[in-house]
């Protein structure tokens, strides 16, 4: 058959494949049942367009119709239902237990420097010196000096809304930043989870020796049960994408890698959402004066209690967990 | 034909139905275009933001900050997502996000090649980004390398028109695959090429076609109407 024929003979069933995929796409109507079908009468045209060498231009016509149509065929559910949610939420949860020993290993690249920070300063003014300069220290004592009436950063009640949009971009930002890093071998990740774990067992060292505690602990004890818990679970995100690098296994690099970071995104979902309830909690629940000491330590160990059960010993994820 | 191969930014897929399907990669320079319009709306965005916003005191910086994070990481998310692979700078230049499999991108791979622009933006301005699409084959970022998936251009081809005055001419010999791919490209494109170039290549066919010069150049486009189906 020559070209100009198979052109006319087909012409109209283009065209009407072509406007179907446009008002699909515009989200005007629904793809008919005859859809699927009609899309592999044009995979089968454009193979035997390209075999009987017909013009490129047709071929590159035939070839924009399929990827048209093959957009629509294959498209994923991109709706963001409260269902869809949940189910991140579960993935997550699943993803967390399966991957214990990139979160153990985070987690011990956050705790450890900070014990050692921690213990260092307590022990010794001039530790704090190493990583924190004199006048960021002073800045720190003043805020969390006893003396104050509101703990934390000094502020009046009306900012509290623009701390937590600070707290959003810094603090979540740094969690990116961790799993960025992951790409560089995991060498970013084990950059910022370190830093993160030096700098707050400094600073903790530091305002305990100051006997600054009394003010210090309550502040950082609500928030910090999600906010650290979050860093260390995007640390685990890093270090997964950088481990499926360094010792991919059986896979080639780039195939681990992809492997590793679709299971590394589903942590991530759960960091993320960990760290919006941390910076609301930094903004409106830990900077205020008005509440007993005793009524933050409880909520605070409260908080902890229930972010460690939910991410390791609730049921949530249990059913998930084989596959 | 086979340098143009090592040139070549095509990559094809064996879809589902068994055929073998071609997209074009976009290279680095209409990626850092459609940035740029990328960057060039946010920073509208951000300025209108910026000019209301401080009206509302505390309440409005919090809200600022809040905005201007969701922008910088979220916005290509949003788009990709919910507008089939395509932020308004890709629109604008005909690029597209697809899957690796050419299907259309979903929320994990959008959100991981997304989160990873923090790596491809070290040490500055994108570069360790810009080095990796040069070095891998489909001219993929650090973040497209670990999510799977490509950029690609979408731009429908326009509709070849054939000059309905030529005649068509039975050619006298028989043809090889290449032979007539040659002249039928040369027929179908004779309306983009000047006249004078069109009868130089047409002079290389003289040995075969016996005529020369325009007279030369008439008689291959109506073998390649012939070979296109005119009768």
């Amino acid at each position: 058959m020559k070209e100009r024929d198979f052109e006319q003979q087909y012409e109209p069933l283009w065209q009407a494949f072509e406007r179907q995929v446009e008002d699909c796409r515009q989200g005007v109507e629904k793809p008919q049942t005859t859809f699927p079908e009609q899309y592999r009468q044009l995979c089968g045209q454009l193979s035997l367009a390209r075999q009987r060498d017909y013009s490129d231009a047709l071929v590159a016509r035939l070839n924009h119709l399929v990827m048209r149509g093959h957009h629509l065929l294959y498209q994923r559910e991109a709706r963001a239902t409260v269902g869809r949610l949940g189910n991140a939420l579960v993935a997550f949860v699943a993803a967390l237990r399966q991957n214990r020993q990139y979160v153990l290993c985070a987690a011990l690249l956050f705790i450890l420097p900070a014990l050692v920070m921690g213990i260092g300063t307590y022990l010794s003014e001039t530790f704090m010196y190493s990583l924190v300069s004199p006048e960021q220290a002073a800045e720190l004592e003043s805020m969390y000096d006893p003396a104050n009436d509101r703990l934390g950063p000094e502020r009046d009640s009306e900012t509290d809304l623009a701390m937590f949009g600070y707290y959003i971009s810094h603090n979540i930002g740094i969690a990116f930043k961790a799993f960025a890093g992951g790409m560089f071998l995991g060498i970013g990740t084990l950059m910022v989870v370190l830093y993160n774990g030096l700098y707050l067992g400094a600073v903790t060292g530091y305002l305990t020796r100051a006997g600054f505690g009394i003010t210090f602990y309550p502040f950082v004890i609500g928030h910090g049960a999600f906010e650290l818990t979050a860093i260390v679970i995007c640390g685990a995100a890093g270090l997964m994408m950088g481990h499926a690098l360094i010792h991919p296994g059986r896979q080639r690099r780039l195939d681990a890698l992809r492997t590793a970071s679709a299971e590394a995104v589903k942590l991530m979902y759960g960091g993320v959402f960990m760290l919006f309830v941390a910076a609301f909690l930094e903004a409106f629940w830990s900077s205020s004066g008005q509440l007993p000491v005793a009524v933050k330590l409880v909520v605070g160990a409260a908080l902890w209690l229930f972010v460690l059960w939910f991410c390791f010993f609730s049921k949530i994820g249990m059913s998930r967990e084989p596959d | 034909m086979c340098a143009s191969k090592l040139l070549d930014n095509h990559c094809s897929v064996e879809t589902p139905e068994g055929i073998e399907f071609v997209q074009a990669m976009a290279g680095p320079v209409p990626r850092i275009l459609a940035y740029l319009i990328d960057l060039a709306w946010r920073g509208l965005v951000y300025a209108g933001l910026g000019m209301m916003l401080p009206l509302m005191g505390g309440l409005g910086m919090g809200l600022f900050l809040i905005l201007t994070f969701l922008l910088e990481w979220f916005y290509p998310v949003f788009f990709e997502v919910f507008r089939h692979g395509q932020t308004p700078g890709k629109k604008a230049l005909g690029l597209k996000v697809v899957n690796e499999d050419f299907t259309p991108i979903g929320w994990g791979a959008s959100v991981v090649r997304n989160l990873l622009r923090a790596a491809d933006f070290l040490p500055l301005f994108y570069v360790a980004g810009i080095v990796s699409m040069v070095v891998s084959g489909r001219f993929q970022r650090l973040g497209d390398l670990a999510a799977g998936s490509l950029v690609v251009h979408v731009d429908k081809q326009p509709k070849v028109v054939v000059d309905e005055s030529i005649k068509p001419i039975m050619p006298r010999q028989v043809l090889s695959r290449a032979e007539r791919q040659g002249i039928i490209g040369l027929t179908e494109r004779s309306m983009s090429i000047s006249q004078p170039r069109q009868e130089e290549l047409a002079q290389l066919l003289e040995p075969v076609t016996g005529v020369s010069g325009a007279a030369g150049l008439e008689h291959l486009k109506g073998v390649g109407a012939w070979l296109l189906g005119r009768k």
